[in-house]
């Protein structure tokens, strides 16, 4: 497909039937932030190390450009690399779905980068490298929302991961990031390549790597083929789940955050879930409904499982223990993990499919915000002390009042209490879609979940608020970048509490 | 008064107090800044207080007397269409008593904070989370939305943790935890039960729901409904066996903190039974009733023989406890009225709301200004070996404290009568299809709970009021005189003490408001 759109124009005038057509403007937003991280890595050639700032500067560029670029695609629905034959399904579409996952990796990549600004430069990452791998990674996020054929979206995986793994080797020196690397990477080749033979399989049992086309020939396939075609719709699963960090593909998670400078924790946790869910959705409802009675139920006990382990991990961690600000955050996205499934089973058992994943992406749009914006902090507090344990957080009020409120809210959000209003919403979302696809079990088991999730979100939050230890580090002055992040994901939060209709939106319009 | 200042009224009940509490953290603007920041603060706090509860007056001024079934000041604006949730406010007459009783308690906590500033961090932070809570309770009391119902209940979470867990007395972290926990416990749970509704019934709009009066629910759906929902609320009422949280709380709270917990919250568990429960989702409510009366009256024999022995000689008995555990009986017998599911069992379920809030927030002031006065609330400690004789050193605080304790037992002519008894009158004879012999047996029990009432308060008055005479005695043991009831405790107390007698005195004040209104909410009429 790549090979043949961008053929010389003599040719596509000899072959005009089989040359597609590209609509550049529909895939502006991931090649933009292709062109960014080419522009950076030539650019740290040649610039002096004294000025490498600048690269932060042509990132921050890159991403608001390509979130620019989202502009015109609004409202209307565009698709391009189409088949010039047969049935004209095309591999990149622009719908309102991708669009909407775009802002989300956008958004994340634009606070990660932000965040990132003081850290590159504190912990003596190399900045090019950094820049790089982060825009790299941000490119393939916004590439696979719009992918429609199983071989565009395994790229746009890989191409989102492969980064994602040096990023949280980075830090060099450190034999925990080594390490938290290359287990990172171990895993994740695993389940892609689990994932790559369960596409081998549906292409085996369809014929067809086009989503549309393999939910056509997927309803009646030969049924001696029926086994091969059920084992690779499981097994394509396999490598999105890992993405999203779900049992039993979590055992990465904690070491990896802990080991990752923070603002890649903070964008794995975001961006790189939003990649995991985005291509269960997809591959999901949009390639396998006919075997919405195999992925349905698995993803059901998969949400379960998820937000059960994470939720009872993220309540052991003890407030001395070293980074356990970090594992506390890595295992409850893990846990939020499992409530971002919870729609997605509930797809396989809904009359309306699209409206069960707009409550996904409604959450997914929340946890974003609120999720960032609390690494965020924690990265402000860690410059101070850098053993990042929950301890460190006692009397954060008293030193940085502003900072310790925004953190409140984001954990109340993440709690869904009230104030964090947008949060309770989020979760009512998406309780409504296990409640209305008749997975009451599934409700419950989220529902103990929530409370127990509770208990750890508002014990940190309490922990904000007592007097604080004699000798608490000072608090010096907030790096502006930092600041801006931690301000714009608690302008976010607190909009879209007093406006929830901003994002809930799409738990009613039926995506996809 | 026009509907549409009605409107404006109703709706500046809900917001004010929200608006008031983000102002309380801002710095106090040039000519407001009183004598120290926390004074400005605190007198912040009375006048945004002051203001919810003239508006609330004038509200109930406004209100049309001839027609409390009806919703009135109603505002029904969309806001999450996604969700079908919309912002729906209004009054009648089950609604109404409630929106006051709060705005006063809470007005009445902002004043007596004012002049005995609560012992921990700053106030700006007290008054701000005392402004939150009373903006949710107020809201969870005027919104008509099963959604923001629950916004609204849950709303009131976060400030009362954080009133229990800063300014506390011992014990708070521990009270504060178990608190928040079996709140949100139970009401996760009614989360599923209010979606179960709103999903199968079409509409989260309570007015719409109630007028369907279960219709469109089958009887599957209203028993797992009514299960889930009643589940959060029996938790917030509290129900025996699901109210030891409320004891640690209460001991634990600032004396604001336990008025408004005893006096406003728990009535949020009642009323949502009253306004929810019944109307939406009555067969539900039907095949539970028997099974909730057995539980109130279980809570109202068990509350009264925990006060009795915490009122014992050497037991160690802490005052404010007892004063929680007897919250736990008397809630009993609100719980027992609702679950007769007749008129006038309803009826004096709401009056004993009222009544409870009017006469248990004032046992908590008076017992808060013992505390004061005595550093401890440690029964044995405060009486020595005779009584504590405060008939003798401090009269007014006595006499009001005798008054409160007359009114809790349930004294003809005071507030504390009236409910209890048409509760019990109505177990006589409940509802159609429900057990008459059960009843009866939980009317019986009651009525036990009604004479344990009387002794344990009896005793209270005994060891706490009086005491020994000097003849019997050696000088010194009876102890100097203590302050009587200060100017601002009294202008803080009277109110209560006022509203408990008139309550008491003229019951029709109230029930003319409520009965056409659980007429509508029993029959499903319009």
């Amino acid at each position: 497909m790549v090979l043949l759109a961008e053929a010389p124009a003599s040719v596509a005038a000899l072959l005009p039937r089989a040359v597609q057509s590209v609509d550049w403007l529909a895939v502006a937003p991931p090649t933009l932030l292709a062109l960014a991280a080419l522009a950076v890595l030539v650019a740290d050639l040649f610039l002096p190390v004294e000025r490498k700032q600048l690269l932060g500067a042509v990132t921050l560029g890159g991403i608001v450009l390509s979130g620019l670029s989202l502009l015109p695609l609004h409202g209307g629905h565009r698709s391009t690399f189409c088949l010039t034959t047969g049935s004209h399904t095309c591999s990149y579409e622009a719908d309102r779905f991708t669009l909407v996952i775009q802002l989300l990796v956008l958004g994340g990549a634009l606070l990660t980068a932000l965040l990132s600004h003081d850290a590159v430069r504190d912990e003596r990452l190399p900045a090019g490298e950094y820049w790089f791998l982060l825009l790299s990674s941000a490119a393939g996020a916004a590439l696979l929302p719009a992918a429609r054929d199983l071989a565009t979206l395994v790229v746009a995986l890989e191409v989102a991961s492969l980064p994602a793994f040096a990023l949280v080797g980075l830090r060099r020196g450190d034999r925990r990031s080594a390490e938290a690397a290359l287990k990172f990477f171990l895993s994740s080749v695993t389940a892609t390549a689990v994932t790559l033979l369960g596409v081998s399989f549906v292409y085996a049992a369809t014929g067809t790597l086009h989503l549309t086309d393999i939910a056509h020939s997927l309803g009646d396939t030969d049924p001696r083929l029926a086994v091969l075609a059920r084992t690779g719709v499981v097994l394509t699963l396999v490598g999105f789940a890992f993405k999203t960090a779900a049992v039993p593909f979590h055992f990465w998670v904690p070491e990896a955050y802990v080991g990752a400078p923070l603002p890649v924790a903070g964008y794995l946790s975001v961006v790189g879930k939003a990649v995991g869910f985005t291509g269960i959705a997809l591959v999901t409802v949009v390639a396998f409904p006919s075997y919405a009675n195999v992925w349905g139920p698995a993803l059901a006990v998969l949400a379960a499982v998820t937000m059960t382990a994470g939720n009872a991990a993220a309540l052991r961690q003890r407030p001395d223990r070293r980074h356990g600000a970090v594992r506390l955050l890595a295992w409850s996205s893990v846990g939020q993990a499992g409530y971002l499934l919870v729609p997605l089973a509930a797809a396989g058992y809904a009359r309306e499919p699209g409206r069960a994943v707009g409550s996904t992406v409604a959450y997914a749009l929340m946890y974003a915000a609120v999720n960032l914006g609390a690494f965020a902090v924690a990265a402000l507090v860690a410059r101070t002390s850098p053993a990042q344990r929950l301890a460190d957080y006692r009397g954060l009020f008293a030193r940085r009042p502003a900072a310790a409120l925004c953190l409140a809210f984001f954990l109340l959000c993440l709690a869904g209490l009230p104030p964090g209003v947008i949060g309770l919403f989020a979760k009512v979302t998406v309780f409504s879609a296990a409640v209305d696809a008749g997975l009451g079990w599934l409700a419950v088991v989220m529902a103990v979940n929530v409370v127990v999730s509770l208990y750890y979100y508002l014990q940190w939050t309490a922990l904000l608020f007592r007097p604080a230890d004699e000798g608490a580090a000072a608090a010096p002055e907030v790096p502006a970048r930092l600041g801006a992040a931690i301000g714009l994901a608690a302008v976010a939060g607190v909009v879209l509490s007093g406006a929830p209709q901003l994002v809930l939106r799409f738990a009613s319009g039926a995506l996809l | 008064m026009s509907t549409t200042a009605l409107q404006i009224l109703l709706a500046a009940i809900v917001v004010v107090p929200l608006l008031g509490a983000v102002a309380a953290l801002l710095p106090a603007p040039p000519g407001l800044k009183g004598r120290s920041p926390g004074q400005a603060v605190l007198r912040h706090g009375v006048t945004v207080t002051g203001a919810v509860l003239a508006l609330s007056v004038a509200l109930a001024a406004g209100f049309d007397h001839d027609h409390p079934a009806r919703m009135q000041a109603t505002t029904d604006v969309g806001w999450i269409p996604a969700l079908g949730v919309r912002i729906h406010l209004g009054v009648d007459g089950v609604s109404l008593p409630l929106l006051v009783l709060t705005s006063l308690l809470t007005f009445l906590c902002a004043l007596h904070s004012y002049w005995r500033t609560p012992d921990g961090p700053s106030p700006k932070a007290f008054v701000a989370l005392l402004l939150l809570l009373e903006g949710g309770t107020l809201a969870s009391f005027a919104v008509l939305d099963l959604v923001l119902f629950f916004l609204a209940f849950e709303t009131v979470l976060i400030p009362m943790y954080f009133l229990i867990s800063r300014w506390g007395g011992e014990g708070r972290e521990r009270g504060a935890w178990r608190f928040i926990l079996y709140t949100l416990l139970g009401s996760v749970v009614m989360l599923l039960g209010l979606l179960l509704v709103g999903i199968k019934g079409g509409t989260f709009d309570m007015v719409a729901l109630a007028t369907d009066n279960g219709s469109g629910l089958s009887h599957s759906t209203q028993v797992i409904a009514v299960l889930a929902i009643g589940l959060g609320l029996a938790v917030k009422a509290p129900v025996w066996p699901l109210h030891s949280w409320l004891p640690d709380a209460h001991t634990s709270a600032p004396t604001a903190g336990s008025v408004l917990l005893a006096g406003v919250l728990l009535k949020m568990g009642t009323y949502g039974l009253v306004r929810i429960v019944l109307p939406i989702a009555p067969d539900g409510a039907r095949t539970f009733a028997p099974y909730l009366a057995a539980l109130a009256a279980v809570g109202i024999v068990y509350g009264s023989l925990v006060c009795l022995a915490l009122a014992r000689r050497g037991a160690k008995g802490d005052l404010k406890r007892l004063v929680a555990y007897s919250s736990v009986g008397h809630m009993g017998f609100v719980l027992l009225g609702i679950a007769t599911l007749t008129p006038t069992g309803v009826n004096g379920a709401l009056f004993a709301n009222v009544a409870h809030g009017l006469v248990t927030g004032l046992l908590f002031f008076l017992v808060g200004g013992i505390k004061d006065r005595y550093g401890t609330t440690d029964l044995d400690r405060l009486s020595g070996p005779t009584g504590a004789a405060l008939y003798g050193r401090a009269p007014r605080l006595g006499g009001l404290l005798a008054f409160g304790a007359v009114a809790s037992l349930g004294l003809p002519g005071l507030a504390g009568f009236w409910g209890e008894m048409l509760a019990m009158f109505a177990s006589f004879r409940p509802a159609d299809g429900l057990s008459r012999p059960a009843y009866l047996v939980f009317l019986v029990l009651a009525g036990l709970g009604t004479l344990l009432t009387a002794a344990y308060l009896l005793a209270v008055v005994r060891r706490v009021c009086m005491g020994g005479n000097g003849e019997q005695h050696p000088a010194g043991a009876v102890g100097p005189a203590l302050t009587d009831v200060r100017p601002y405790e009294f202008a803080a107390w009277t109110p209560l003490v006022v509203l408990t007698v008139l309550a008491g005195l003229w019951p029709a004040a109230l029930l003319g408001l409520t009965d056409p209104v659980v007429q509508q909410l029993l029959g499903g009429g319009n």
